[in-house]
């Protein structure tokens, strides 16, 4: 069985400009954020980008890498509306395709089932109908006859996700009290990525913790990355919570600033600059 | 007990959104709601069912009853056993939500959060609403961007309901003949004219407009010392 084990850059090498990628994690929860910060490092842009948003749309937004985004919302939770996302869409910096948080699900499950579409009760009579003008809808062929929209698939190029534990074939596991949408990512993903606080031998996952936190499996993972911390700063429960202070610092900085003071550097010298950033 | 604040009429009236619901998900939006969706799981409304905002279901003291994390949540928004209580920056006289963006959708003026699940939630299952600052800027005559559905444009789906709307100033429904908003009830202090005022669409007002219902001593006791003895609810309405 092949060692999946790779480098941030690695991965990054294998993304390019155009692509279409899912972030998994949830606003500011459990967000690959080591990953996030590995693409903004590079020259990668033009993304199409599908994520239920957090700081990893607003710094991608902010940056000038997303050509559309997908998504039903961005905030930072505890911070509700994301300034640098925000900054960006009242620029006009991307295309943007609004949907529902269940839409978005389905869409994705669709992508996970090879299914073009499926039928979703959401988005009729509201406006997500008139800012996606190509979304169609399908009428029930038995005695209802009730019409749904017709969710099309969201189909990845690569998935993004962090977990707290993965072994070196990619299995992945949440400690957290949410799994978010992260095993469905990777299952509508050509590709997948997985960044993990720790790599673990694969008996040592289930030692302490039930097989059903085994969220991610190996057959969706492409590669595997070992990068402690790599959520921060949004949660990672219960490896470590939000760091709320840093988030401020974030939300309340010009994004050059951050850029320049935060991102100029790789994982090591963003820790440390976080260190004496706070 | 000292004399009742707005604030607590506030949450009264976000209380009994949930009465008679049964064994249904509360879900508040806001800290007035969410001391309401509590008091009402204490007295009037035991069988509710809250989370505590993250994946857990719990009961008032804590305790973890069930687990619903964020996919299971909206397995649960479709199934219709929820009553959401969401926020609005834009609401109009026939209940149309926005929270997604000030503005032209293709520019906005001010971006918000974005749709998040006011069109499903309101697609499938009883959504009220919660409006800590009665104005114009709200109480508009059109909202920039539709995410939750109105009675005009639901088109009578089947699962389509808005029981009703708080605000700060009053108690609102649809209980017209062409769905339109209503006054139904006042909080003590506020006139007709002041919410007329405040209200950037024509507005129904019956001829005679009950008080928002007191607080019982019990529920008032229960508000100061149980549910919200730090009073974050003068966060949202000033006392």
């Amino acid at each position: 069985m092949s060692d999946k084990t790779m480098t941030v850059d690695e991965v990054v090498s294998r993304l390019h400009s155009g692509m279409t990628l899912g972030i998994g994690g949830w606003g500011s929860r459990r967000k690959p954020m080591a990953l996030v910060r590995a693409l903004l490092r590079s020259r990668i842009t033009d993304l199409t980008i599908v994520s239920y948003g957090g700081p990893d749309v607003g710094m991608l937004a902010a940056a000038g890498r997303i050509r559309r985004l997908v998504t039903a919302f961005v905030t930072l939770d505890s911070i509700p509306l994301e300034p640098h996302y925000r900054a960006a869409r009242e620029r006009g910096a991307f295309a943007l395709t609004e949907i529902d948080e269940a839409m978005f699900m389905w869409g994705l499950r669709a992508a996970a089932n090879r299914l073009p579409f499926l039928p979703v009760r959401a988005g009729l009579g509201s406006d997500v109908m008139r800012v996606n003008p190509g979304l169609r809808t399908v009428t029930s062929p038995y005695e209802d006859g009730e019409t749904f929209v017709a969710m099309p698939a969201l189909r990845l190029d690569a998935a993004l996700v962090h977990m707290n534990r993965a072994d070196r074939l990619g299995n992945g596991q949440y400690l957290g009290p949410d799994p978010y949408f992260d095993d469905l990512f990777c299952e509508a993903a050509d590709t997948a990525y997985v960044s993990c606080e720790r790599i673990v031998d694969t008996a040592e996952l289930t030692k302490a913790a039930p097989p059903q936190s085994l969220l991610v499996k190996r057959h969706t993972v492409t590669g595997v990355v070992e990068a402690p911390n790599g959520a921060h700063f949004t949660s990672c429960a219960p490896d470590y919570g939000r760091d709320e202070a840093f988030q401020k610092t974030y939300a309340t900085t010009p994004w050059p600033e951050f850029a320049a003071r935060f991102l100029a550097g790789d994982e090591q010298a963003y820790r440390s600059a976080v260190r004496e950033g706070t | 007990m000292t004399g009742v604040t707005r604030a607590e009429y506030c949450v009264i009236a976000c209380a009994e959104a949930w009465r008679g619901d049964g064994e249904v998900l509360a879900s508040p939006m806001g800290l007035i709601p969410s001391v309401g969706a509590r008091l009402a799981r204490l007295t009037f409304a035991p069988d509710l069912l809250l989370t505590d905002g993250e994946a857990l279901l719990v009961r008032p003291d804590g305790t973890t009853e069930g687990w619903l994390p964020y996919r299971q949540h909206l397995a649960l928004v479709t199934g219709g056993r929820r009553h959401v209580m969401m926020g609005a920056s834009q609401i109009d006289r026939f209940g149309n939500q926005n929270i997604s963006c000030i503005g032209d959708w293709e520019r906005p003026r001010r971006q918000l959060l974005g749709v998040r699940g006011a069109p499903v939630n309101t697609l499938n299952h009883p959504t009220s609403y919660w409006i800590p600052r009665h104005s114009r800027r709200v109480f508009v005559e059109r909202v920039d961007m539709v995410c939750g559905v109105g009675y005009d444009r639901a088109a009578g789906a089947r699962h389509h309901r808005i029981p009703r709307v708080v605000s700060d100033l009053g108690v609102f429904d649809f209980a017209t003949p062409d769905r339109s908003m209503r006054l139904a009830s006042l909080h003590p202090g506020v006139t007709v004219e002041q919410v007329r005022e405040a209200t950037g669409f024509e507005l129904t007002v019956p001829d005679e407009v009950p008080p928002t219902r007191e607080p019982t001593a019990g529920e008032l006791r229960l508000i100061r010392e149980v549910v919200d003895p730090a009073g974050t609810r003068t966060r949202e309405v000033a006392a």
